[in-house]
């Protein structure tokens, strides 16, 4: 696991986390079973408050990415292929909501954007 | 199990009152305890460790009304004010002889470790020591008699950038257990940012708001516009300040409506903190 963070940044922390860790996880990098670590040890290695690992971990058992058995810890779950491209799909639909509405904000339409995207992407 | 719950503690001074000071801290978490000077922190804690008599309130600490369990309690407590002088002419070790005598579960290893952690020389008296060694040793003193609550009173205030980061490491270290507590008042925020956990925003001897860090700053919102955007949500605003583009002003993220169309960001600490030192010049007028 592997996650940088930034105080400068305009995300909260939490978020920063969240994302960092489900990127690795949907990217394969982390594996299903993976231990993360406990929340109080990740906070005091990160330099960050409990409540924002807290946080963090939450958010990522809600979008179904880890399990806490309770007692032992926090894993990467286990996913089918489907499961996964849906948990993706989210994830890229949610950070595009955010990007349309700028976009819309200078009034461009659907078929300004795309043409926009296909210069650079 | 709360490690401190501070209920409806009032004090009246000629020109200063703490009015219904009321938080809680959950064991095993940090609280960053701000506001300005003058705005009631350290009265506050004084208050909170018995030594000043409050006029009426109730305090408990890990369960027990300190009113009634001082002397066990204070067992449980370490505390450390960033002013406070010592026996100046004493020796560090002197001085620890005296203190540890009241404390039962003194640790002699654990206050060597921090007394080495902290590069300090026992020999040394304490008019020789600089002001972030004076408060490191408190600070050493306060952790070696076994506390489960930390009351420190701007600990970090007198310390360079880089014993500052050590200590904050040291907070966090301290709570990975879960069983210490620590309540720090403060104005560098960038302590805070990084380590607390709950934050307690007191203003004018009054408490503002107490809650988890991102949810009070997510609660306030700073919108900048125009000075024709401005007569539309001046009211709501808790304050502002104008410039030649415009304004700037702190609102609550509940009085935010549709109508309010402006660029909306969230503040950090310190802007919550000078917005609301400004919120009795707007009532008076002087901002306006």
């Amino acid at each position: 696991m592997n996650v940088t963070i930034s105080s400068t940044s305009e995300k909260p922390i939490y978020q920063q986390l969240y994302e960092q860790i489900s990127a690795q996880i949907l990217q394969g990098e982390l594996e299903s079973g993976y231990c993360l670590p406990p929340i109080r040890q990740a906070a005091l290695e990160l330099g960050v408050s409990v409540i924002t690992v807290k946080k963090a971990w939450e958010e990522l058992e809600r979008s179904g990415l880890i399990n806490t058995v309770t007692g032992k810890g926090c894993f990467v779950a286990e996913f089918t292929p489907e499961e996964m491209l849906r948990i993706r799909n989210e994830m890229v639909l949610k950070q595009m909501g955010s990007d349309i509405q700028y976009y819309k904000s200078f009034g461009l339409t659907l078929e300004e954007v795309t043409a926009l995207l296909g210069k650079i992407y | 199990m709360l490690a401190l719950d501070v209920r409806h503690l009032n004090k009246k001074y000629q020109n200063f009152q703490l009015r219904d000071v009321s938080f809680q801290l959950e064991q095993g978490y940090i609280m960053g305890f701000i506001g300005v000077n003058g705005a009631g922190k350290t009265t506050t804690i004084k208050s909170i460790l018995n030594m000043i008599q409050m006029d009426s309130g109730e305090i408990h600490i890990l369960g027990k009304n300190i009113a009634e369990h001082e002397m066990e309690l204070k067992q449980e407590i370490g505390c450390a004010f960033g002013d406070v002088n010592f026996y100046t002419r004493s020796r560090i070790k002197t001085l620890t002889g005296i203190t540890k005598k009241f404390y039962k579960n003194w640790n002699d290893d654990t206050y060597y470790k921090y007394l080495s952690r902290f590069k300090l020389d026992e020999n040394k008296k304490i008019a020789e020591l600089s002001t972030g060694m004076r408060v490191k040793y408190s600070l050493t003193l306060a952790l070696s008699h076994g506390a489960k609550l930390l009351i420190l009173d701007e600990p970090t205030s007198g310390l360079d950038p880089v014993s500052r980061d050590d200590l904050l490491d040291i907070f966090q270290e301290l709570i990975v257990g879960g069983e210490i507590s620590i309540l720090f008042s403060t104005h560098i925020t960038s302590d805070l940012e990084r380590c607390a956990d709950y934050i307690t925003f007191i203003e004018q001897g009054q408490i503002v708001a107490s809650a988890e860090k991102n949810e009070l700053k997510e609660s306030y919102r700073l919108i900048s516009g125009s000075e024709a955007d401005l007569s539309r949500v001046k009211d709501r605003l808790i304050s502002y300040k104008t410039n030649s583009f415009g304004f700037t002003g702190l609102i609550h993220a509940n009085d935010i409506d549709a109508s309010v169309t402006l660029d909306a960001a969230i503040p950090s600490l310190d802007e919550i903190m000078i917005y609301f030192a400004k919120k009795e010049g707007v009532k008076e007028g002087v901002y306006v």
